[in-house]
């Protein structure tokens, strides 16, 4: 299946859903890159400097890890990992970045800007910019900025700029606005990162592709390393990147179910999730300058959405994912916030593996299906990220009395001015 | 009478034409309203009515507030039909709908150009609508003698502008220089260049907006554009003294003195 064989006419559209909506003033800056990812997508040798970098810089291939003792606890079917926690910076959006960074010196672009949720991405593209030596600025959200001090700490020290976005939710969505607006002051020197496979054409197609690698070696690791392909795979969707990366290594293998879990939040009768392809509030819209499923009232106004997992709070998901969930191809489930934590401890227990909140959501959906299948089915979640950057977050959600001990303590030390003595 | 006859026959009487801007439902519609009847007083030839949207990517500071405010207050898409019927049925001059392009695939094609008919508009100006995405929208407003108006940019090519004046009706709005809405503009020989451009490619009325915030900009403008697009500059003086001050810029702005 070649999702980017667009029919004429329809550049940019997967079925229905993608497009390019965007202002006037962005149209040549559009043009010009959808050239350089033309270009780029030709030259065997982009992709190879591509692979080379990804190996050197951020540990690719990433292994398939087996979960015996999770899999025997469950009695059924067998669990398996892609460990894209093990990316630099901890999660696949390293692969995005790094690709979009080699785009950018071949666009002759001297600064990049980033929008950034749970600060996953706009820690992986600062790292990106310094390597580059690219200016770089991160828009985030004030509440996204309350709940992820630790990223925006080493975005700082990085080099980058993090600007704090006070409008509309303070989330990921305002972030990605504040984003845009910079692009179209500054699009003669700047690159707009987008860190999900989210956005105006060609975006959508240019994020699949540099996250295409992980289902390339995914597949190629069951075969050579576990001996068959898997039965199903897993993975959690927020704007979709991680999920097309996995996916895309087993579109054509029609055995194989794809299953891409939403961010159910307290469920989907709450009005407090992140569920638009699984709740009855998701509806085709345009916004943020592509058609696709977005959380909206009958007015086409957004609506504020709940995760427990910041970097799957987002009203808008990838159209190509929209385009499959609708050819039938992937299956969408979703996750709650206590079903992901209660996901994560059992992982953490039984397996020392310690996923993103984001990834617990494929694990929670996997856990769930695994005990009523066969013995000999195969099931292939994606950890997208290590957990780290959640410490504040499980801490609270499981309400560790030692961390918030050794938090009022710090706090302390912190008013005494003792921890700089 | 199209909207192109009217913008000649007034440019009869006057130089230059000016087109201003409310968004609808803030801080009130009343307020819009006394707007809108001081935006008469000066005699102003259209007026650009603003559909607050929760993702206002093309706007500004001060009209991504006012848009967010907005729809605190509780506008919904009724709400601003009802304003707008009001308006038109006050005032003889032309009002767009501004907005973005969800409103109108929410409602679905027929239908919002039904009701902007059914409410007096003249036409729509949606700046996240390229040409390649309207979708037989433009034809839907032709049929209902609405005016699709389409958006330039500097870094349009030749012979795209070309093509939107040619899928445009009414006038085209040139987006005077890159970024948001709010920003000042410097009007400088590159502008004049570009605005050549646009002459030379575009047979309709010229409309320059983005950054117009002075007399000396209308001026400047006066000789080069058809009609000068005030927007951020009108909701600060209302932001800084109501009704009064706003009064008073417009009067600096389009005043005889
Ligand atoms: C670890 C991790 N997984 C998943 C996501 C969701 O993004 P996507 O759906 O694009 O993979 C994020 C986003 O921040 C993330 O940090």
């Amino acid at each position: 299946m070649n999702l980017f064989n667009f029919q004429p006419g329809h550049e940019g559209y997967y079925g229905e859903y993608g497009g390019a909506y965007i202002p006037e003033i962005l149209w040549s800056t559009i043009e010009e890159l959808k050239t350089a990812l033309k270009n780029a997508k030709a030259d065997p040798d982009f992709w190879q400097e591509y692979i080379s970098l990804m190996q050197s810089y951020s540990c690719r291939p990433t292994p398939i890890s087996y979960l015996e003792n999770l899999s025997r606890e469950l009695g059924g079917a067998q669990l398996y990992v892609k460990r894209e926690d093990l990316n630099h910076t901890g999660s696949h959006k390293a692969n995005n970045v790094m690709g979009q960074g080699l785009l950018t010196k071949r666009l002759g672009k001297t600064r990049v800007i980033a929008e950034t949720g749970a600060g996953q991405h706009g820690v992986a593209t600062a790292t990106m910019a310094a390597r580059f030596g690219f200016e770089c600025v991160i828009y985030m959200g004030t509440e996204d900025v309350a709940r992820q001090r630790p990223n925006v700490f080493w975005m700082e020290q990085l080099g980058a700029t993090v600007v704090p976005v006070t409008d509309g939710s303070q989330t990921l969505k305002d972030a990605i606005n504040e984003a845009m607006r910079d692009w179209v002051t500054n699009y003669p020197t700047t690159h707009y990162v987008l860190g999900t496979a989210c956005g105006t054409h060609p975006f959508p197609e240019m994020v699949a592709w540099f996250q295409s690698l992980i289902g390339t070696e995914a597949r190629e690791q069951m075969l050579s390393q576990y001996g068959s392909m898997p039965d199903k795979v897993f993975a959690c969707v927020g704007g979709g990147s991680n999920a097309l990366g996995l996916f895309q290594g087993f579109l054509d293998d029609e055995s194989v179910e794809l299953v891409g879990v939403e961010a159910g939040g307290k469920g989907l009768d709450s009005g407090a999730h992140a569920t638009r392809l699984t709740s009855r509030e998701g509806s085709v819209g345009v916004a943020q300058g592509y058609k696709t499923y977005f959380l909206q009232n009958n007015d086409g106004q957004m609506l504020h959405t709940h995760s427990i997992s910041a970097g799957l709070d987002y009203i808008g998901v990838s159209p190509i994912l929209s385009h499959l969930k609708q050819t039938g191809r992937i299956r969408f489930e979703a996750a709650t916030d206590n079903e992901v934590i209660e996901a994560l401890k059992l992982v953490m227990k039984k397996e020392g593996l310690i996923p993103a909140l984001e990834s617990a959501h494929a694990f929670a959906r996997a856990i769930q299906e695994a005990p009523a299948l066969p013995k000999h089915t195969k099931l292939l979640i994606n950890q997208s990220g290590r957990g780290d950057k959640d410490i504040f977050t499980v801490a609270d959600a499981i309400r560790d009395e030692n961390w918030e001990h050794f938090i009022q303590g710090k706090a302390k030390d912190y008013e005494s001015r003792n921890i700089y003595s | 009478m199209n909207l192109e006859t009217y913008i000649r026959n007034r440019l009869k009487q006057k130089p230059i034409g000016t087109m201003t801007h409310v968004i609808a439902g803030y801080p009130s519609f009343d307020d819009n309203l006394t707007a809108l009847r001081l935006m008469k007083k000066y005699n102003v030839d259209l007026v650009e009515i603003q559909m607050p949207f929760s993702e206002p990517t093309a706007d500004g500071p001060v009209f991504v507030k006012a848009n967010q405010e907005a729809l605190k207050n509780g506008i919904t898409v009724d709400h601003y039909f009802d304003f707008m019927k009001q308006a038109s049925q006050e005032f003889d001059f032309p009002i767009l709908m501004m907005g973005y392009y969800n409103t109108a695939l929410k409602l679905g094609h027929k239908n919002f150009i039904q009701r902007l008919k059914n409410a007096g508009g003249a036409g729509f100006i949606l700046p996240d609508l390229p040409l390649e995405e309207q979708n037989g929208l433009f034809d839907t407003a032709a049929s209902n003698e609405l005016s699709p108006i389409l958006l330039v940019a500097p870094t349009t090519p030749d012979e795209r502008l070309n093509a939107i004046g040619k899928a445009a009706n009414g006038f085209v709005y040139v987006v005077a220089r890159s970024g948001v809405t709010g920003d000042h503009t410097a009007f400088n020989k590159q502008f004049e260049t570009y605005i050549q451009r646009c002459r030379n490619a575009i047979k309709l009325p010229l409309a320059v907006g983005f950054g117009v915030s002075q007399k000396k900009d209308i001026e400047y403008l006066t000789g080069k554009a058809d009609i000068a697009i005030i927007g951020t500059a009108l909701l600060r003086a209302w932001e800084y003294g109501k009704a009064e001050a706003l009064e008073e810029f417009l009067d600096g702005l389009l005043g005889n003195g």
